[in-house]
């Protein structure tokens, strides 16, 4: 096991002293196995209590570590530090507020998240006696690789529409709720689609891609919105050309 | 929140955005090369109006085309219009996922599907223009 100095560039902001953020330099004595969020860790530890950032498990479950790392959106318990050369420079999320140092304020992607009602709305009211809602493995495939989403929002911070537009819903919050849509058991695609059909919701992704690119878990975001478009217009003109054809 | 100072916003440049990462421009070139087919269009409505205006106009038009300014613009145009067009074909498996029984069609096979209805219409254009 060999140690190696990482020098960290970390952006700091306190809102109580600071009217603008700047950026620390850390020396950190670090192993060669050891990922971003380690170094930030030792950081807290054995250098400076004060740096404040967000995480939980270390393991790219919990989706908390979320930050720009060389101008990348990463998860810090993801970004081996052996894969960077020199000075490593960390930032919180690009396009959220910073609360402090690291940590930014999420509550838009909260309220976003609960707008698309990304859970299941069941078609049908069923007893318990009744038993469960069954499922094939073709219709599980068909969206399981939407609920490896840990709304961790790297893909907000990729998202150049999302900067230019904040009240664009966005990638994340449009994949789970095309999640439910692609459910069988569910029957709440109306009540999502007043949300994610609308001018805030697809229609202001211009497919970049890069929200599928940076994904942590590999879902892909991207060809979500891609598919809820093509969706939409096919109901826009069974309502305009087909009046009276049940969508 | 705000008993603990206000958070700090940073802007976003309306401009120059996409100078930040590579896959951007990426995009960005995929977008902007629409403007040449664009342009291939807007020729071929002059060439509808030049039809109109008789025999002469439309040598004149034809002469144009085939000066050598006119054959390497034609080729820019083209050059561009491939980029547009394969930037797009290569990412349809993200919009268009076909799923047969419980799996899905591999992309590789979604992009063939789009070469080859191009190489089709291809063919078919230049079977009616009298190439074959």
């Amino acid at each position: 096991m060999s140690e190696r100095i990482v020098e960290l560039e970390v952006l700091r902001f306190n809102p109580e002293t600071d009217s603008e953020p700047r950026f620390q330099r850390y020396s950190v004595p670090c192993m060669n196995e050891w990922v971003v969020l380690d170094a930030l860790n030792h950081v807290k530890e054995a250098i400076d209590p004060t740096l404040s950032y967000r995480w939980s498990c270390h393991m790219a479950v919990c989706g908390s570590c979320g930050m720009m790392i060389n101008g990348e959106p990463k998860l810090a318990c993801k970004a081996f530090l052996r894969e960077y050369e020199g000075v490593i420079r960390v930032e919180p999320l690009a396009h959220f507020p910073i609360q402090r140092d690291l940590v930014t304020v999420i509550d838009d992607f909260v309220t976003k998240l609960k707008r698309v009602k990304p859970y299941l709305i069941p078609k049908e009211g069923k007893l318990v006696e009744a038993g469960e809602f069954k499922q094939s493995p073709a219709e599980l495939k068909r969206y399981k690789q939407y609920t490896l989403c840990i709304n961790c929002m790297l893909c907000y911070a990729a998202c150049p529409e999302y900067g230019l537009v904040p009240k664009f819903i966005g990638p994340a919050a449009i994949s789970l709720a095309h999640r439910y849509n692609e459910d069988s058991r569910d029957g709440g695609r109306e009540e999502r689609q007043q949300e994610i059909a609308s001018n805030e919701g697809v229609w202001e992704c211009s497919f970049v891609g890069a929200c599928s690119e940076v994904c942590p878990e590999h879902v892909d975001p991207a060809g979500a919105l891609q598919q809820v478009k093509i969706k939409s217009t096919v109901d826009w003109y069974q309502e305009h050309l087909l009046p009276g054809s049940k969508k | 929140m705000s008993a603990h100072g206000k958070p700090y916003v940073r802007e976003v440049s309306r401009y120059g955005w996409f100078f930040r990462s590579p896959r951007y421009l990426r995009y960005m070139a995929r977008e902007v090369t629409c403007v040449f087919i664009g342009l291939h269009v807007l020729i071929l409505i002059v060439a509808l109006m030049r039809l109109s205006e008789g025999r002469e106009a439309w040598d004149a038009y034809l002469a144009n085309l085939g000066s050598p300014a006119g054959v390497a613009l034609q080729m820019l145009m083209l050059a561009f219009a491939v980029y547009h067009s394969t930037s797009w074909f290569n990412v349809t498996p993200k919009a268009m996922p076909v799923q047969i029984g419980e799996n899905f069609l591999p992309g590789v096979v979604i992009v063939g599907a789009h070469y080859a209805g191009w190489l089709v219409a291809s063919v078919a254009l230049l079977f009616l223009a009298g190439v074959f």
